[in-house]
């Protein structure tokens, strides 16, 4: 009971955010959850609600509570869409945070947060020895989209269409580097992400070139922590801030202009979720980690706004490339970001870009949402899916590496022969291509 | 007992069906009104009409309270369950049955969303008019049992004016038809008029039948400004004189103006005192002219600026500033009271006079806006629910702009309906003889009085 009034005690250190919500319900009109479920506990609302009951005592049942609040892509569009302005996020994460303090991590999550996660250099090189063995547990499904499903173990893995771990993650393809300022007079610190370093490096490989093509010095350490997000949803804070400070060590005192990732997703982390959850944090470290959330950027809004990458002049030999781009939530509902992308990929002219229904409209990932509630987030997916195959184009382009794996599980399992790329990927052909 | 109950609607809309956890009976114990929640015995979802059929006479067998449940935006409490009774979901009752070009009209199921409703309308090039607040996620359903209205009211109406007919259920779950598919019907009582507004007190809603008209075919929007509260009614009483009917006159009083002002950066004059709103729609040639007509109005009165909108782009830009009204407003304090008492036009100027000076009386902070053209303000109550004694003076506040609005010879509400939040209220604007022939009329329809209890004319 002691542990009950301790969860009821954080959860008042909210309840100003709570009491914001005015129950007008906009929130079902956005929700990709509630478009399928229709349940008032999927929607925002409901679960603002439900943590407002746990507050005051009426609810003696917080795992219901806590069920309501997991089953949550974490996409912002209620927050982007409320009326009152409604930090749901904040809340979201932060309750999830308390519940699991009050639960516990289950043992899984346990395992990989503070056992892999934690430990950058332990977590690459179980992921290389997987990397090597992934063939005998897999087989290859679909060429285009270079997914693969379940050899053996397929209860663990279900009927997904999953992008396999790279051969040569980033981190041993590519060498650590400590440039200085190149023509353009800026110089980015390259923060990677764990999906760009382990499933796709061709896409840290494209940002590398592009980097050199326009003068940009490079600060890129290896062993970079992740962004601590999979750990903050599950709501192991405690993992959270370990990453943070390990990031923080890596690239808080180091002279650089920008710090430049291409995933969506770590770019709202690192500059939303990082100092929201400072909060509680001593002064100067607090004042450290908002300065290196003002220098965070997505890798499209660097190339554009600060590089100044304009259209390219190339010989357009036959139809144009058609591709159809997908906002992934992190970067539009949270950040804003949606013509920088467009506008790279747009800088390619063998490419024509277009739009699909619903560009901003989850693709039902969520992170490891996905993981747990996997009908749910494949018929979300399924939408997205069904919306980039009306466009006929030939590629589909997106800014999130998860978002990247999700649309390839979607497409794959359809059967589709559409090739996913991030924009930076699409410019960066036109460096070879002169 | 809960066990037992829960086993019975199973059989009616199957297992997933029946939500009656903790927290799911929490989620459906509120709508948007500022209410305190009344916790429900369980909700059901029923996906076929039949099975809705079977939960209105179950719940009526076992005396259960039944409250149907759209999407739960109602501003009044009309969605709030009865504690221990059973709340209907319409969410998996939401087809669009038809749509019909050449007799321009439509049926649909309770749960279809009025602005998804209101989109396919308008991809067959027809028009559904009504446009609640809510309309993003609001159904036609809940429309249909607050005659909701909207901003377009004043020249087409509100939901009550497109209902040509419905079928619903009565308290024995036995299927009663009114009204039908053609312009003109007088067969049998105007039984559909009578469930326009019920609340879900009267019957439960199956199918309706809607009136669609053609679209205008052209629009014209504009933003007059105004230092002097007076001129800005004078010039909607002479708009109206002029016989110009505009399809939206809205109005926004000077709180309103400046706090939309520092949350959307609109460019409006924070000095100004009052602010109308105005579009004009028909043929173009028409619109062209009472376009050109109301601006001369607007400067003869003496409006301090005066912005038309030349593309959809500048009419976009006129229409930020009232739709970002209430968002505005709500983020200033918790608490968010939004009422709807509505006076007939002409008295608007006594009606925001009156405002004013209750504001100030009970030290409370209240933003107007609305619809000036039909007299249906939205005199808005900033406030923080948790404060109790702020909340007392809130609801003071809130008797004496009903007092106000009554002598003033209008009534308790525009278009959100009375439900419990209001019910007190309705002897003074009706009296108790129309009360009690209410409360027979229920009797007589729900002997058991299981639908919807307390909504309207109290328990």
């Amino acid at each position: 009971m002691s542990e009950m009034r301790a969860l009821v005690g954080l959860l008042k250190q909210i309840d100003d955010q709570l009491v914001a919500c005015m129950r007008c319900g906009m929130c079902q009109a956005v929700c990709p959850i509630y478009a399928e479920t229709g349940l008032e506990g999927h929607v925002a609302r409901g679960k603002i609600a439900l943590l407002e009951c746990l507050a005051d005592e009426i609810i003696k049942d917080p795992a219901g509570v806590k069920e309501r609040l997991d089953t949550c892509l974490l996409c912002g569009s209620c927050q982007a869409n409320c009326p009152s302005g409604v930090k749901a996020l904040d809340i979201f994460l932060k309750a999830r945070a308390f519940l699991t303090g009050y639960y516990g991590l289950p043992p899984v999550k346990r395992a990989i947060f503070r056992g892999l996660l934690k430990n950058p250099r332990l977590f690459d090189s179980v992921m290389s020895i997987a990397a090597k063995f992934q063939g005998i547990f897999t087989r290859p499904v679909n060429d285009m989209i270079g997914s693969s499903c379940a050899r053996v173990f397929s209860d663990l893995i279900g009927g997904r269409h999953f992008a396999p771990l790279a051969k040569r993650p980033l981190h041993d393809l590519a060498s650590e580097r400590d440039a200085p300022r190149g023509f353009s007079g800026l110089k980015a610190a390259f923060f990677y992400g764990c999906v760009v370093d382990k499933m796709f490096p061709r896409i840290g490989n494209a940002a590398l070139s592009v980097f050199d093509h326009h003068g940009v010095g490079v600060y890129m350490p290896h062993a970079q922590a992740c962004c601590g997000i999979p750990a903050l949803s599950s709501g192991d804070r405690d993992t959270f801030e370990k990453l943070v400070a390990m990031n923080m060590a890596l690239f808080g005192d180091h002279d650089f202009d920008v710090l430049v990732t291409p995933c969506a997703t770590c770019t709202s982390t690192i500059k939303k979720i990082w100092p929201l959850m400072a909060e509680g944090l001593p002064d100067s470290t607090r004042f450290r980690i908002r300065e290196m959330a003002a220098k965070v950027k997505d890798i499209s809004a660097f190339l554009i706004q600060d590089v100044g990458v304009r259209p390219v002049d190339l010989p357009v030999v036959g139809e144009p490339v058609t591709v159809t781009y997908h906002d992934p939530c992190h970067l539009k509902k949270s950040l804003g970001i949606s013509a920088e992308p467009r506008a790279l990929i747009a800088a390619n002219p063998r490419y024509r870009l277009v739009e699909m229904e619903g560009a901003d409209s989850c693709c039902g990932s969520g992170g490891s949402f996905t993981l747990q509630h996997y009908d749910l987030s494949k018929r979300i997916g399924k939408r997205k899916r069904d919306n980039i195959v009306a466009t006929g184009a030939h590629v589909a382009a997106t800014s999130c590496p998860a978002c990247m794996l999700q649309i390839g599980d979607m497409l794959s399992q359809a059967g589709d022969t559409l090739a996913i790329r991030h924009p930076v990927e699409i410019y960066a052909e036109t460096l070879t291509g002169r | 007992m809960a066990n037992h109950l829960s086993q019975k609607f199973e059989e009616i809309v199957g297992k997933g069906n029946v939500l009656a956890s903790e927290v799911d009976r929490h989620n459906y114990s509120y709508d948007a009104a500022v209410l305190p929640p009344k916790l429900p015995a369980l909700a059901v979802r029923p996906e076929t009409p039949e099975a809705l059929g079977r939960v209105v006479a179950t719940c009526n067998e076992l005396g259960l309270p039944l409250t149907v449940r759209g999407s739960g935006t109602n501003l009044s409490g009309g969605a709030i369950p009865s504690v221990g009774g059973v709340v209907a979901l319409t969410g998996a009752l939401s087809k669009i049955i038809e749509i019909n070009e050449a007799d321009m009209y439509a049926v649909v199921q309770t749960g279809v969303v009025t602005a998804k409703f209101a989109a396919e309308v308008a991809k067959r090039g027809l028009f559904y008019p009504p446009d609640p607040g809510s309309q993003a996620v609001s159904t036609i359903g809940g429309n249909v049992a607050e005659n909701a209205g909207g901003l377009r009211g004043l020249k087409y109406g509100v939901t009550k004016d497109y209902v040509m007919g419905m079928s619903l259920y009565d308290v024995n779950g036995e299927l009663v038809k009114t009204g039908s598919r053609t312009v003109k019907c007088v067969t049998g009582l105007n039984l559909h008029g009578l469930m326009v507004g019920s609340e879900g007190t009267l019957g439960v809603f199956n199918e309706i039948i809607l009136k669609l008209v053609p679209p205008p075919k052209a629009s014209k929007a504009m933003m007059a400004i105004f230092d002097d509260l007076g001129k800005a009614s004078e010039t909607v009483a002479a708009i109206i004189a002029a016989k110009i009917v505009p399809a939206t006159l809205e109005y926004m009083d000077d709180f309103t103006i400046k706090t939309v002002e520092d949350f959307a950066h609109a460019g409006l004059p924070t000095d100004a005192k009052a602010l109308l709103l105005i579009e004009v729609d028909g043929h173009p040639a028409q619109v062209e002219d009472e376009a050109a007509e109301v601006e001369a109005i607007c400067k003869r009165i003496g409006a301090t600026r005066i912005q038309v909108a030349k593309d959809a782009a500048e009419r976009n830009k006129v229409w930020e500033a009232r739709r970002a009204a209430l968002s505005a407003l709500a983020r200033v304090r918790p608490t968010t009271v939004l009422e709807d008492a509505t006076v007939p036009r002409s008295k608007i100027p006594a009606m925001i006079g009156a405002l004013e000076a209750i504001a100030a009386k009970y030290r409370l902070t209240i933003g107007t806006f609305g619809h000036a053209g039909d007299g249906n303000l939205h005199p808005t109550i900033l406030t923080d629910k948790r404060d109790h004694e702020e909340f007392k003076r809130v609801e003071a506040a809130i008797d004496e702009i009903f007092d106000v609005a009554l002598s003033l010879g209008g009534t308790l509400s525009g278009e959100h309906g009375i439900g419990t939040a209001k019910s007190r209220y309705m002897v003074k604007e009706v009296g108790q003889g129309s009360i009690l022939y209410a409360k027979r009329l229920k009797a007589a329809l729900d002997p058991k009085g299981i639908l919807n209890p307390g909504k309207i004319t109290g328990e």
